[in-house]
């Protein structure tokens, strides 16, 4: 259920809220109230990760780096650098690396410690990515992980799981479909979905 | 340590569930949970290696019954606790009994972009030699140790290669114990699924791995 991100200090809805609501809401009345934080920038640090920083900054990334092979080379060699050239940096992608797949090979990320994930260019992970199933599986059976994202791996090809142990954060680069071919950056950029640049997805062309 | 954290490897979790066009939050609190935990870790009271801690030593079954933003603020009361930013009363009570303690910065929202585009690299200059390169085969280390790892337990006592070196990074098992940096020559390390697991596949899992936790092999 999405929800508008204000507060609700003044409302008298208290009651509807469920245990851990309130105790969320009374945790900030304290903070403000002891002033450690600015409810202020409460606001702007929920609105920055619902409406400004999200998938589609790595789509954008994905789809220049199918049409400039300079910017893929760049992206190969300084990913982090490549990455800020598009305006994408900071918190949790201080230190970047694309994983281009292949025919020969394919690439998945996961955190089994944390919940690791390159922030600037996905935006915050998706609840399956965080799960408990998805940490504790993806590292010793990809395939079958991979199959319940509706994704089919040849036997012949090499599934290279990347577990982000430290403050090294990883984007998959897909395969660019067939038959796009003279396609624009910005058509390409919508046919990318977040779990292909985390590796559970592959982005296929409209038939 | 072998906390509950360390989850890869383990069944009996299910299946992964994922759902189409997943909104950002599922329920008003998880936003403002989320704000609260970044907003007190911009205070400068902890490290991103303590905060990772805390969440650890959150008893196991709260923690795997928790959803991320709940973990993440249950963790957030543990770490403000132990540093009497709050006392254990103020928490549940959610009014103010004792003066606040001085942090080293309040965020103000127009500081917010600036901090988090320049987020926080862990990358550090050190003196220390570089003790693999790439192509060398190493065997993880076989540690249990009390405090903080990045080892996972999976990978440890398992022989891998290095394909990647990142330079010197922020030593975790130091800096989540106030041991200070000691910054640690940070690589990638590829095991294969038979060394791993015994499965006979040509798959692999490739993980970041500082140099204490790495011995060469022959």
């Amino acid at each position: 259920m999405p929800h508008d991100g204000h507060h609700h200090e003044h409302d008298n809805e208290g009651s509807e809220l469920s245990p851990l609501a309130l105790r969320v809401k009374a945790l900030e009345s304290l903070l403000v109230e002891k002033g450690y934080v600015d409810p202020r920038a409460l606001d702007v640090l929920i609105d920055t990760y619902e409406t400004k920083i999200g998938p589609r900054n790595g789509a954008r990334v994905v789809a220049r780096a199918w049409t400039d092979p300079t910017f893929a080379d760049w992206l190969t060699r300084d990913a982090t650098a490549a990455i800020a050239s598009l305006g994408y940096t900071g918190r949790q992608g201080e230190h970047m690396v694309a994983l281009f797949n292949t025919p020969d090979t394919h690439n998945m990320i996961v955190c089994t410690l944390c919940s690791c994930y390159p922030w600037p260019v996905l935006g915050l992970p998706p609840v399956w990515y965080k799960s408990m199933p998805y940490r504790s599986r993806a590292v010793v059976e990809p395939r079958e992980v991979l199959k319940e994202f509706g994704v089919t791996m040849p036997d012949e090809r090499e599934v290279r799981v990347w577990d982000s142990t430290a403050e090294v954060r990883y984007l998959v680069i897909p395969e660019r479909p067939t038959g796009t071919e003279g396609w624009s950056e910005d058509e390409l950029a919508e046919l990318v979905t977040r779990n292909a640049m985390i590796g559970t997805g592959v982005v296929t062309a409209p038939a | 340590m072998n906390g509950p954290h360390d989850m890869g490897g383990f069944t009996g979790f299910g299946a992964v569930l994922h759902e189409d066009d997943e909104p950002v939050w599922h329920d008003g609190w998880e936003p403002r949970a989320f704000a609260l935990v970044l907003a007190m870790g911009m205070t400068g009271s902890w490290n991103i290696d303590e905060a990772r801690h805390a969440r650890e030593r959150l008893p196991a079954l709260q923690y795997w019954r928790s959803s991320y933003y709940e973990m993440r603020h249950y963790a957030l009361i543990l770490q403000m606790i132990e540093l009497g930013l709050v006392t254990a009363m103020e928490e549940e009570k959610g009014r103010m009994a004792v003066p606040a303690k001085p942090v080293k910065r309040v965020a103000k929202a127009e500081m917010i972009p600036a901090i988090l585009a320049s987020g926080g690299p862990a990358s550090r200059p050190s003196n220390r030699r570089q003790g693999f390169s790439i192509g060398d085969k190493i065997r993880t280390r076989t540690i249990n140790p009390e405090g903080h790892t990045r080892l996972p337990r999976y990978a440890r006592g398992k022989p891998g290669e290095i394909i990647t070196v990142h330079g010197t990074h922020v030593f975790p098992d130091s800096n989540a114990h106030g041991h200070g940096e000691d910054p640690q020559w940070l690589y990638t390390v590829r095991f294969t699924a038979k060394d791993l697991w015994g499965k006979d596949t040509r798959d692999a899992v490739c993980i970041d791995l500082w140099e204490p936790y790495l011995e060469a092999t022959s």
